[in-house]
């Protein structure tokens, strides 16, 4: 993975990248180990990371999800306007 | 319900194109063992799984199988999006491009289309986990296949990362198939179909 990062949005989007599958995993794992109170705490504490990792991504760069949008800022919709993640780069 | 989240699961960003990779790689898109038919073959499997654990994990790989769903169509995408007139012509993708130019459609590498006979839902939670413990052992084989073909680093880390997922969840649905068995009469697991017959909550 590219980790020389040109800008403050490639990095804070490689961060959340990482915080993101740690919390998949973690919800994969308690999935099948329910009980696991070491695992939850885990889970907490991560999950606590990348909500306000992608809250913070959202207001500087534009919403990741409809529940993180939030034009008061701005006049456009730019859940429609920023490029697609498929596009490469940064997006 | 579902809700979108504008990023990748792992980051693509091929910056050579390749048809010939593109061809090969489009199975794990709508291949017999990618991750459409991984996505819908756990996220249908789940009414019929009466256990909550098991039909959580059902969800949540079947969700993230749509994560790695829109990664391989990234990929497939990056790598045909540039692609000159020559190169389409002379790197045996003139057959997909007649019918899809460089768009996305589920096919298999040898241009199968998608199909729903590529995967079960039998209504028997045991047989149906069994299923998705060979199907990822499937989908790993073909990441390796692939992997066998690719010389470009751009390519490999996204495929090694998918890669790596489908022996993580192949871990999840044995401890899975485990809650099952353990909800089951340990002398025969086959005494009835805890998704059908009546009357047992065992």
């Amino acid at each position: 993975m590219n980790t020389n990062f040109s800008n403050e949005q490639e990095k804070l989007l490689h961060d959340i990248g990482i915080l993101d599958f740690v919390v998949v995993e973690l919800s994969l794992y308690l999935d099948t180990h329910p009980t696991d109170r070491n695992a939850m705490e885990y889970f907490n504490h991560y999950n606590r990371m990348t909500n306000q990792a992608k809250k913070e991504y959202s207001q500087k760069f534009g919403p990741l999800t409809i529940a993180l949008a939030d034009t008061s800022g701005c006049g456009d919709w730019n859940w429609a306007t920023l490029p697609m993640p498929w596009e490469g780069g940064c997006a | 319900m579902w809700n979108y989240e504008r990023r990748l699961q792992y980051p693509v960003n091929i910056k050579e194109s390749n048809a010939k990779l593109a061809q090969v790689i489009i199975s794990q898109y709508g291949g017999p063992d990618g991750e459409m038919g991984a996505s819908m073959r756990y996220l249908s499997q789940r009414y019929a799984c009466p256990y909550r654990e098991v039909s959580a994990i059902l969800t949540d790989i079947g969700t993230e199988e749509l994560a790695h769903l829109e990664m391989v169509a990234t990929i497939v995408h990056q790598l045909t999006k540039d692609l000159s007139m020559d190169e389409i012509e002379n790197s045996g993708f003139a057959n997909y491009y007649v019918d899809h130019t460089v768009g996305i459609w589920p096919q298999a590498a040898g241009g199968v289309p998608f199909n729903a006979c590529e995967f079960q839902s039998k209504g028997d939670i045991i047989t149906d986990l069994m299923e998705d413990m060979a199907a990822e052992q499937k989908a790993r084989t073909t990441y390796d296949n692939i992997l066998r073909l690719i010389h470009d680093n751009d390519i490999c880390e996204p495929i090694r990362f998918l890669r790596q997922r489908e022996l993580v969840h192949f871990q999840r649905f044995g401890e899975a198939l485990r809650i099952v068995q353990d909800n089951l009469d340990s002398k025969n697991f086959y005494a009835f179909n805890p998704g059908f017959d009546c009357g047992c909550d065992a």
